[in-house]
């Protein structure tokens, strides 16, 4: 191979690099969030195995229905009526952005835009 | 998932076809947007040449269909009583979480007094009654029937939703701001800011907490108050003026709303009509 | 083929780093901008596109001018135009890059950028531009680099790039249409309101585009040893001429039309970018040097052109295509595009100031362009070189 005393060190440095955040960690994800129930209110629109993976498809789907089609039918929780809407419904129970949102997106590395428009509840 | 897909294929497909050099396709396209010239076109497609012949055939359209909201604003009653306008125009920055920057370069506004001569200027000239001379209108979003803004959007983040109102989806918006130049009513404002930027911005601990800000980056504009209309009540500048009745609310497809009866027993004119827009925002002078 | 852009002598390493320079700062306030909003230039509720959308306004005719090359050589094999043919394809990559950073600069939330292909909305013209600019400038790419590899090799090109070559004909009048079609078709803006704003922009286009070309080649004349023929150049002066003389038929129509119809919204503009208007007792005039400029830029230019003996002198001749280049930008690239807000639906006068971190944004993307024209050029002459020796 021509050029084999740079081309393989480069390889080195390239590999070494673009896994800096594996080995900068020792392979270690960190230590996983505790979740933890909302205190006065254990009823969600959605199962806990469902919300917990899928609520950013399914607050998603509320905008839409609600700001493109005009559906802001209610969402029937055992007999409890539900707005769509995440500042008015979600953090109603979720009371604490800091400890519901943060907490998790911060170790998934995630930052949803939520929160650039629609406001927290005060903590 | 699957649907958005299928559906982004078609529409590339189609607009590619187009692209070469099919003008035909590019105009269904088109007015394809606009169910009530869409309505109007199909009516003169079917009835051929004779369309041409009929009286009907010019400048008449077909009656549109689905709801239309619209307001009628009583430019009278507000003349009368001081204050008023202003009192509207506080509501609606209330309930909307609308920032008042200082500096104009950065101004947002929804709904605001101008001159008789800004607002209508086809219709100014230089013998004006003093009255109007001397008094303010106000103006918003005309919620177009034909919305050119809407036509402009790239991304379909601002448009025309079931009810007649010229929505705006603020997720989707890319801040291009074509739809600024496309409107002749100057009624869409950018957020040059962060509309919670700590000078001049909105103070978050103070706000309508039940309603969202904006983002930096993004256009708005008068929503017609759409998160009340779903809540069966009237929009905030409506309500704010319903002790002077200065503003009427309503469907104006609908032969039985209040607002028809009173365009009906009112000569009325809307801003620049002639740009064929089909303004819902109609003043009694 | 991009190792001929590796080597070259001090200048070109000089000029290479003066622009990158300018890119470098402008970089940094572009990072100003996007932490903090657009909130930084000097746009406002009533003139809400700026020096962004007027410079890609411009590029997009810069790039469209290049087919004035193409469609003479290709289409009527016309062969003197063989050797600089792909100065107009390349001119036409580096002007498209131009466009699509400035249109990146403008947006609020560029990082949304893809809507536009998430949420196809074919009656947007934003999108058919999208698709022609991007279209044109692939097109460019591949007949550019495929050419010049056959030539390189000195064998014909693949039968299949003319196929390729052709279609970039009819994108060329389409960038540039279309991008005329996000003005003239917006109701409310009397003085972007007119039919006649896509040829106008083809033909300041046709006249800009090579005017650029003709002023590079005389520069690659002296630092590169690449002449480009007596015989090429004075063809391209010829169609600059022409170009310019319909462009300045169509602005004066234009006068016409507003003067003679006394309509108000046809005339305020013009009434604003030539001669300032008056408004609540303040005459508004900030354009209106720039307006003049153009005038005189291109008379200069055009004569400077025409006349034979400064047309056959090169530095006559640079001058008077720099001329004639920088007039057209101040109509197309400043004029155009500011002053169609103006007076704003609402009739009023609101002047805009661009402010000092976005103008170097705006330096920044023309220095990118240089850069990439530079590279490419170095390439394109490399090969001409090798070709030769």
């Amino acid at each position: 191979m021509y050029d084999s005393g740079k081309i393989i060190p480069g390889l080195i440095i390239f590999v070494l690099l673009i896994t800096f955040p594996i080995w900068y960690n020792h392979g270690d994800a960190g230590e996983v969030p505790k979740t933890e129930m909302p205190k006065y209110n254990r009823l969600c629109v959605l199962p806990l195995e469902e919300i917990r993976p899928n609520h950013m498809k399914m607050l998603n789907q509320w905008r839409d229905e609600v700001l493109r089609d005009e559906d802001r039918s209610f969402i029937a929780v055992e007999g409890k009526m539900y707005q769509k809407s995440l500042q008015n419904t979600c953090m109603e129970c979720h009371v604490s952005k800091k400890k519901f949102c943060d907490e998790c997106h911060t170790y998934a590395a995630v930052t949803p835009y939520c929160w650039d428009c629609h406001l927290a509840p005060v903590e | 998932m699957d649907k958005q897909r299928r559906e982004f294929l078609k529409i590339a497909g189609i607009s590619t076809l187009a692209g070469l050099g099919a003008p035909a396709v590019v105009d269904r396209l088109v007015s394809g947007t606009t169910p009530l010239t869409a309505a109007a076109s199909a009516e003169k497609g079917s009835s051929g040449h004779g369309a041409m012949e009929t009286p009907a055939g010019h400048g008449q359209e077909a009656v549109p269909t689905g709801k239309q909201y619209g307001m009628v604003i009583d430019v009278r009653k507000f003349i009368a009583q001081r204050g008023l306008a202003e009192e509207c125009i506080r509501a609606c920055n209330q309930v909307h979480n609308i920032p008042q920057f200082p500096d104009r370069k950065d101004e947002i506004k929804w709904i605001w007094l101008t001159g008789y001569e800004n607002a209508f200027p086809d219709n100014s000239h230089h013998h004006l009654n003093e009255e109007m001379e001397r008094n303010q209108v106000l103006v918003l979003c005309n919620h177009c029937a034909n919305p050119p803004c809407v036509r402009a959007c790239p991304t379909k983040a601002t448009f025309k939703d079931k009810h007649g109102v010229v929505a705006m989806d603020y997720h989707r918006c890319i801040g291009c701001r074509f739809c600024m130049a496309a409107c002749p009513y100057g009624s869409r404002s950018f957020n040059w800011l962060d509309p919670r930027d700590p000078k001049g911005g909105l103070d978050v601990k103070n706000i309508n907490r039940l309603f969202p800000t904006r983002m930096r980056g993004v256009v708005e504009k008068c929503n017609f108050c759409v998160e009340r209309l779903g809540r069966g009540e009237q929009p905030a500048c409506v309500a704010a003026a319903s002790r002077s009745q200065g503003m009427f609310f309503g469907d104006l497809n609908d032969p039985n709303s209040e607002i028809r009866q009173v365009l009906k027993q009112n000569y009325t004119v809307q801003r620049k009509p002639s740009l064929g827009t089909k303004p819902s925002v109609f003043y009694i002078i | 083929m991009f190792e001929k852009a590796l080597k070259g002598n001090n200048n070109y390493w000089i000029w290479l780093g003066f622009l990158a320079t300018f890119m470098a700062i402008g970089a940094l306030c572009y990072i100003r901008q996007y932490m903090y909003g657009l909130g930084l230039t000097g746009m406002s509720r009533d003139v809400s596109w700026g020096l962004y959308i007027s410079n890609f306004t411009f590029l997009v005719g810069v790039a469209a001018g290049g087919v004035m090359l193409v469609l003479p050589y290709y289409v009527h094999n016309y062969k003197v135009f063989g050797r600089i043919t792909i100065l107009g394809e390349f001119l036409a990559i580096s002007a498209i890059i131009m466009c699509l950073l400035f249109i990146v600069a403008d947006l609020g939330q560029p990082t949304r950028m893809l809507n536009v292909v998430f949420h196809p909305t074919p009656n947007s013209m934003l999108f058919y531009d999208m698709i022609v600019l991007n279209g044109y400038l692939f097109l460019n790419i591949l007949c550019g680099w495929v050419i010049l590899t056959a030539e390189r090799k000195q064998i014909h090109p693949p039968k299949w790039i003319y196929f390729f070559v052709y279609l970039s004909i009819p994108f060329a009048i389409s960038i540039h249409t279309v991008t005329a079609m996000l003005y003239c078709g917006l109701p409310g803006r009397h003085f972007w309101l007119s039919a006649i704003i896509a040829p106008r922009f083809l033909a300041s286009a046709f006249a800009a585009g090579p005017a650029l070309i003709v002023l590079v080649s005389l520069i690659l004349k002296r630092v590169a040893h690449f002449d480009a023929g007596r015989e090429a150049t004075d063809k391209m002066v010829t169609i600059i001429l022409y170009a310019a003389l319909i462009n300045a038929f169509f602005v004066m129509l234009e006068f016409f039309v507003g003067y003679y119809s006394q309509i108000p919204g046809h005339m305020h503009t013009l009434q604003y970018l030539f001669f300032g208007l008056e408004h609540h007792g303040h005459v508004y005039n900030n354009l209106v040097p720039f307006m003049w400029g153009f005038v005189v830029l291109t008379l200069t230019g055009y004569t400077l052109m025409a006349i034979p003996q400064t047309r056959r002198n090169d530095f006559w001749l640079a001058i008077g295509s720099a001329s004639m280049f920088i007039g057209l930008w101040l109509d197309k690239g400043i004029g155009f595009v500011l002053a169609g807000f103006l007076p704003t639906p609402l009739e009023e006068i609101v002047e805009y100031y661009p402010t000092l971190n976005e103008i170097m944004i705006t330096i920044a993307v023309w220095c990118t362009g240089f850069f990439i024209l530079t590279v490419l050029y170095k390439i394109a002459v490399g090969v001409e070189h090798e070709v030769e020796a």
